[in-house]
């Protein structure tokens, strides 16, 4: 039971940092319509600015907020110079132009803040909590804590705030919302922003667990992709249940088959999943795609 | 062309002759512009030619490094390292008066482009000899080459494969993971350690290391009760570390290098573990302490004299040597040194050294003199070359030494 107990806390705990990844997937690809594969750079950056302002003697929630700013400028940029000026591309044009950027943003960061692996201080120490014979890092709690409040914050944000039904709006039906009058270009920027937020905190709370380093995006952006589409491409819900699925998943196959074949098997699954149901796990059963 | 600068403005004659070479009817304004500095830089680069270069020849030193892509932890102090040292031995007056010419490729961490760039040192470049290429699998890539070109090769690769079996012109400079085996699985059984979990990477690194050991426990008697392999880039070690816990094991070995092993190590204090945490060389770096930070404390390394060189008592033939080193780069380059440099200072300076004694260019005497190299003081460990043995570090080259307040101590 201790042994279960001890898989499940190790899946959980990346499993939000998956989820986080996935939902800034989410929000962008029903904005949009594109899957921006700049995402897994945004949890890099998150983790690799706080990890190089906190040796210069930055105070750490201080580094924390300049990491999550710098990543949301990025993403602006990346809407203003990129993405908008492709205007009615298609979707594969713009997948290609995402994963230009990524490439460009690594370039950038391995040079301003180096190769090496960098490490960002535990929230509130290295002591582990025991719970029921398993431990489990404060730094885990911080980050499904983390999750649980900016999940809770974004369906909020989507169901309460006049903005996030507006986003929701364009996600269902482009032109009528442009009819009504939601200004397209402000509300791509906005979900550009917001899933550059959402992917700089799962950085920041992912770094002191997993160490971080330029190119970290490219495993933690694949996964959230793979979780999103687990959970059903465009479906909010969809996207933390399937990273969360991911991580537990991986957790349990690296405990109880092998940690060597612990990356394999989610992809095999979602090839599966796409054959058997394309639609992701709840794509079908949220009949809006927020 | 031998000239110190010759090299570079031949390449540049070369290009513009292109230029009269089209067929053109109007000489346009642009086009005899063209011309005009065509013939200006021809003027240049035969001035340059012209002046008659030192007596003696320059030493030409070819090197392939990997100082972009995923080895460049590997290549990039490497890169430094060389020119560093080359730059200071030219302004100390060179070798026995030759100066020394500089030849570094990037293969960025590919061994297609390391191939390429092999036979540009060996066909266009023309050197002496050459360092490098920083991984096993670029070294490999063009060791045949070397080998068929006659040209001496001090590899920065640490696979085995590199000097087994033995090739006429090739030599390696790190320690091999054999060795860590066998400096780790010694320091287990001295210590009255019978049975371990052996945890090593999926890459290349961990699976050579992960064979060694095998072989080294099973020829020793000691048992592996756990033995696991994880992905370079895994982030969470518990299920692994649980395997452990449910076994007999009495201390823990990991073979990797990255990131996860200062992640095992965060884990294990996760599980409240207590049995030694034995790393690889590859953990013999400060990086490794920060990353691993409280939870490294206690942990075994094989390291070379390097990390532990201010602690080493006088007597000790590298001491002076590796403070030297470490001085040198840190102040130049306000970084910590690593292993990696220090592979390529010794590959550098055993050239040099072969060179001297060889008292020619001649690259068959070159290769002798590397081969007779006995005694070498260098950063990695006191090198004896043989005809048997191309690598020529033995155990006395590691150090066991323990992480201790944020700092690598020597043990017994």
């Amino acid at each position: 039971m201790s042994t279960f107990l001890q898989y499940l806390f190790a899946g959980l705990t990346i499993g939000s940092i998956y989820a986080l990844s996935a939902l800034g997937f989410t929000i962008v690809y029903n904005a949009r319509g594109l899957v921006n594969f700049v995402q897994g750079d945004f949890l890099m950056l998150g983790g690799m600015v706080t990890a190089t302002l906190v040796p210069l003697g930055w105070p750490l929630p201080l580094a924390i907020g300049a990491a999550i700013a710098t990543t949301i400028a990025c993403a602006a940029l990346l809407q203003c110079c990129a993405i908008a000026p492709a205007k009615q591309a298609d979707p594969v044009s713009l997948i290609i132009i995402t994963i230009g950027a990524s490439i460009f943003i690594q370039g950038i960061a391995q040079n301003v803040m180096g190769r090496n692996q960098h490490i960002v201080p535990s929230f509130s120490g290295d002591a582990p909590l025991r719970i029921l014979h398993a431990s489990i890092l404060p730094q885990s709690l911080w980050a499904m804590g983390g999750t649980v409040v900016l999940v809770a914050g974004v369906a909020w944000f989507f169901n309460g705030s006049l903005v996030g039904k507006a986003m929701r709006a364009m996600a269902i039906n482009p032109m009528a919302a442009q009819l009504m009058g939601i200004k397209t270009k402000s509300m791509l920027l906005l979900a550009f922003c917001l899933s550059a937020f959402l992917g700089a905190v799962a950085g920041v709370l992912a770094a002191p667990i997993t160490t971080t380093v330029y190119d970290i995006g490219l495993t933690l952006g694949l996964k959230g992709f793979v979780g999103a589409t687990l959970g059903g491409l465009g479906s909010a819900f969809g996207a933390v249940a399937g990273g969360l699925l991911l991580g537990i998943m991986e957790a349990m196959i690296a405990g109880y088959v092998s940690p060597a074949y612990k990356d394999a098997v989610p992809f095999v699954l979602i090839i599966l999943i796409l054959l058997l149901i394309p639609q992701g796990l709840f794509g079908s059963r949220v009949k809006d795609r927020i | 062309m031998r000239g110190g600068c010759g090299g570079r403005a031949l390449r540049v004659v070369r290009d513009f002759n292109f230029i009269p070479r089209q067929p053109e009817r109007i000489v346009s304004g642009r086009a005899f512009i063209q011309r005009v500095l065509s013939f200006s830089l021809l003027a240049i680069a035969l001035a340059f030619s012209c002046v008659p270069a030192d007596a003696a020849d320059t030493i030409k030193v070819g090197a392939i490094v990997s100082a972009t892509g995923p080895a460049a932890f590997l290549g990039d102090p490497e890169e430094k390292t060389l020119h560093a040292y080359v730059d200071s031995i030219n302004a100390s007056g060179g070798i026995a008066g030759r100066k020394i010419e500089l030849f570094i490729y990037d293969d960025s961490s590919d061994a297609a482009k390391a191939n390429s760039f092999a036979k540009r040192l060996i066909q266009q470049d023309n050197v002496d000899f050459i360092i490098g290429a920083s991984t096993t699998g670029s070294t490999m890539a063009f060791i045949q080459l070397v080998e068929t070109s006659k040209v001496p090769m001090l590899a920065l690769g640490a696979g085995s494969v590199i000097v087994e079996p033995i090739r006429k012109f090739v030599f390696r400079m790190p320690h091999s993971d054999r060795l860590a085996a066998q400096k780790v699985l010694d320091h287990m059984k001295r210590h009255g350690i019978t049975s371990f979990a052996l945890l090593s990477d999926t890459g290349g690194y961990g699976k050579s290391g992960r064979n060694e050991t095998r072989k080294m426990a099973a020829s020793m008697g000691l048992t592996i009760p756990v033995d696991e392999t994880y992905g370079e880039r895994d982030t969470d070690m518990t299920p692994l570390l649980t395997h452990v816990k449910q076994s007999d094991a009495q201390a823990i070995l990991m073979f990797g290098t990255g990131q996860a092993p200062a992640i095992i190590a965060k884990n294990s204090r996760q599980l409240g573990m207590t049995i030694p945490l034995y790393a690889s060389h590859g953990q013999a770096s400060y990086e490794f302490i920060r990353l691993a930070g409280a939870a490294g404390e206690g942990m075994l390394v094989p390291s070379p004299a390097l990390f532990v060189a201010d602690q080493l008592p006088d007597s000790d033939p590298q001491k002076a040597i590796c403070l030297a080193y470490k001085k040198d780069f840190e102040s130049r380059f306000k970084l910590d040194v690593s292993t990696f440099g220090g592979y390529a200072y010794d590959g550098l300076m055993m050239g040099l050294d072969a060179i001297t004694r060889a008292g020619s260019l001649d690259k068959e005497k070159v290769r002798d003199a590397i081969e007779a190299t006995k005694g070498f003081v260098g950063i990695s460990g006191i090198y004896n070359m043989s005809p048997g043995d191309h690598g020529g570090l033995d155990e006395s080259a590691l150090r066991m030494v323990q992480i201790k307040d944020g700092k690598f101590v020597e043990i017994k």
